[in-house]
């Protein structure tokens, strides 16, 4: 007996709000593709035809952050570039996830340098750490697959009491 | 007669009051003279019909960490015509340490020499936009430096706020 | 992007770009100018590169590129690490081609310490660097293609490029961040099942290049984009320091393969192919062009290889074999010095450059007698390509810009270091 039958004899269905938006949110997670350095181009390749990112919904990696759900920074977070990553991750709206592809955007991996931010949880709050140089697009896959999970059991009254951001303030004009 | 054997007698004759110290290490010829005629020897290396040193390939700089003469600036060109590639040397002192810009004569230097400027502080004179290359501009430390820690000096760069 | 205040760009950026002088003048455009910044965030710059554009209506006046956000440090940490440590990061200098990275790495140390890897690890090297070559070729077409409009392309050549990354697994077990290469050979033998990959590969690559070229060449959006379209003269390219098929799309026949032969190249057949346009055009052409050679390349190796050693037996220079290590005390002992302190090399400096897919790729080490590099200075291609972007761009509409970086094809992590 599947789904249509039921509709078919009764006529409607009895779910939570949260399961129904939750439903409809995890099966269109758009990334934005914060690709910085090599695990950019294991980004690509999820994008590409082996792998296919389509087929979990989030084929739609737009290139700006207004449109998008889930960050993908996949790559070196140096301190200079760390300032573009949170303008970027500010502008998205909520709700948003972040994915922190790589060891090096995690902890900053290989990096032990002077110009390296080692983990880019110093400074953006980070849902998924995805371990690997580069991880697989296998592995890809598989975060954003804990990011649907995660997605699908977030209940919508838990956005309610997100502070605003503050106004930014135009120097000048 | 090689290429390679000409080029130090070449610049003998048209420099003869200078001192040209040549090492051939694994292949590679080496030359180190004074620092102020880098530009004229770099103006006859690229002029001179046969050698026609026309090409730069790179310009850095080797910390010695040492108190005199701590800076070495290392040029490499290539002649596209003689298929050969030569390194020029020349060293400076560790307070002020300043060069006369290849950039008249090899432009593609400019970049080079900003990326050396910024990881040494190495001057370079008359350089047609001296700036950093990598760090942001209101930094104040050269990291190629031998006394700069590999991890950087805590709080010399800043993160956006969390 | 938000609106750009003051505090965005920097004064000296603004001044720079100020203050460069044009000789383009426009009778009736509007009198105000414009400042526009592009990247670091941007699908067409090819990761983080940032260039300032001043721009009057829509025709750029003066543009100046701002590095620096991928520099990770690679000279600082050389420093503080064995040569045998470094062979990973150079995984990650040009990423889209990590093989050949490897292999000019380990040829400059091999240069130091004046060793010569044995004839198979040779011949296994110039395979790898020439499927690197491939891949990289690739993904410069594609995405040159996919900047200019033609998204199909970029798939194709993704499809084709994961062939390639196939055998990668197979031969050393990651898909594009290999560290194949050792100081004194490679880290393991060329099993047999990857040679067959390898040669499936290219039985079919040439249909499927020829299908994508059909699609480009004969597309008139993809030709009028890029026809005319940053134009740089041979004597120029050699004055701002082009190297690679940069250089080879301006008319100068420079292939460091040719020029200053490394590995077996001398012996290898193959054609270095120029176009004297020095247009986006040309450079793309010289890029599909050098696909076909590296093919040819790779089937003349494929032909030639001779079975035997693929790590040279010195024991106090070359890690010793594993197999070795178990059964055998010496073996151990060296190893784990090799491991902790490194190799000795003689005291001296040393330039080694090879021809990789952006350009050449140079490794200067100064050695004072110690397992660690004194210093070492990457000269990298994408650096000096990227120079010439400001001259390439002037005088262009703005949406040539991304039709320009992507026909130069740098790759950040290597230009910024
Ligand atoms: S995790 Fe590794 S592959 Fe990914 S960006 Fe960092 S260094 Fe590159």
């Amino acid at each position: 007996m599947g789904l249509e039958a039921k509709l078919m004899s009764d006529g409607f269905l009895t779910t939570t709000i949260d399961a129904l938006v939750g439903w409809a949110r995890e099966s269109s997670v758009w990334p934005m593709p914060m690709g910085i350095s090599c695990c950019g181009i294991e980004m690509m390749a999820v994008a590409g035809p082996k792998y296919d990112i389509a087929r979990f919904g989030s084929e739609v990696m737009r290139f700006t952050p207004r449109q998008c759900d889930v960050m993908l920074v996949a790559g070196t977070v140096t301190y200079k570039m760390s300032h573009v990553v949170k303008k970027i991750y500010d502008q998205m709206p909520d709700p948003k996830w972040v994915i922190a592809m790589g060891v090096c955007t995690s902890t900053g991996g290989m990096y032990r340098s002077y110009s390296v931010v080692q983990g880019i949880d110093h400074f953006l709050p980070v849902d998924i750490y995805l371990a690997g140089c580069p991880p697989r697009p296998d592995n890809l896959l598989n975060a954003l697959m804990l990011i649907q999970d995660k997605i699908k059991n977030t209940k919508a009254r838990e956005f309610q009491n997100i502070p605003l951001l503050e106004p930014v303030k135009v120097n000048g004009n | 007669m090689e290429i390679k054997d000409k080029i130090v007698p070449l610049l003998q004759e048209q420099f003869p009051e200078t001192n040209f110290e040549v090492t051939d290490f694994r292949g590679d010829l080496k030359i180190k003279f004074d620092a102020s005629l880098i530009v004229p020897v770099g103006n006859f290396l690229k002029q001179h019909d046969e050698l026609k040193f026309n090409m730069c390939e790179d310009v850095t700089a080797v910390d010695w960490a040492t108190k005199k003469k701590r800076f070495t600036i290392i040029y490499h060109i290539y002649s596209l015509e003689n298929k050969f590639r030569l390194r020029l040397a020349c060293d400076v002192e560790e307070n002020h340490p300043h060069i006369e810009s290849v950039v008249p004569v090899w432009k593609s230097a400019n970049w080079y020499e900003r990326e050396t400027y910024d990881m040494y502080g190495i001057k370079f004179d008359n350089h047609p936009d001296l700036r950093r290359m990598y760090m942001p501009e209101e930094y104040e430390y050269y990291p190629l430096r031998k006394e700069y820690p590999l991890m950087g000096i805590p709080g010399d760069l800043t993160l956006p706020k969390k | 992007m938000e609106k750009l205040t003051k505090d965005d760009v920097h004064p000296s950026i603004v001044k720079a770009l100020l203050d460069q002088e044009t000789n383009i003048t426009f009778e009736d455009a509007l009198e105000n100018e414009m400042i526009l910044n592009m990247g670091p965030q941007h699908p067409a710059t090819h990761g983080v590169l940032r260039v300032l554009l001043r721009l009057d209506g829509e025709t750029i006046v003066a543009a100046v590129p701002d590095l620096g956000y991928l520099h990770r440090g690679y000279e600082k940490m050389a420093e503080n690490m064995s040569f045998y440590e470094f062979i990973p990061h150079t995984d990650r200098l040009d990423y889209i081609s990590p093989p050949a990275n490897n292999t000019a790495f380990c040829l400059a140390v091999e240069k130091l310490y004046g060793i010569e890897a044995p004839l198979r690890a040779q011949y296994i090297r110039m395979i790898m660097t020439e499927l690197a070559r491939i891949t990289s070729h690739l993904v410069a077409v594609g995405s040159l293609a996919m900047d200019v409009g033609a998204l199909t392309v970029f798939l194709w050549c993704l499809r084709e490029r994961e062939k390639v990354l196939n055998s990668y697994d197979i031969i050393c077990g990651a898909r594009f961040t290999t560290s194949y290469t050792r100081i004194g050979g490679v880290a393991a033998d060329m099993p047999d099942e990857a040679i067959v990959i390898i040669k499936d590969f290219i039985a079919q690559f040439e249909e499927k290049l020829d299908e994508a070229e059909r699609l480009l060449n004969t597309n008139r959006i993809f030709v009028e984009r890029l026809e005319g379209v940053g134009v740089i003269s041979g004597e120029e390219a050699i004055n701002m320091g082009l190297t690679g098929p940069n250089l080879r799309g301006s008319g100068i026949d420079h292939d460091l393969r040719r020029a200053n032969p490394y590995m077996l190249y001398d012996q290898m057949d193959f054609k270095v192919p120029v176009y004297n346009e020095g247009d986006s055009l040309a450079r793309y052409f010289v890029r599909a062009d050098e696909l076909r050679e590296s093919c040819k390349i790779i089937l003349q190796c494929l032909d030639k290889m001779p079975k035997g050693e693929i790590m040279l037996n010195s024991p106090k220079k070359v890690l010793p074999r594993k197999t070795e290590i178990y059964t055998k005390m010496e073996e151990l002992i060296h190893d784990f010095m090799i491991v902790n302190f490194g190799v000795k090399p003689p005291v001296g400096d040393i330039y080694s450059a090879v021809e990789n897919p952006k350009g050449e790729l140079g490794f200067y080490i100064v050695s004072k007698g110690e397992g660690h590099p004194w210093k070492m200075k990457i000269r990298s291609p994408s650096f000096c390509n990227l120079q010439s972007l400001g001259g390439l761009i002037k005088g262009h509409m703005i949406s040539d810009v991304v039709a320009i970086i992507g026909s130069l094809d740098p790759v950040m992590g290597e230009a910024d270091k």
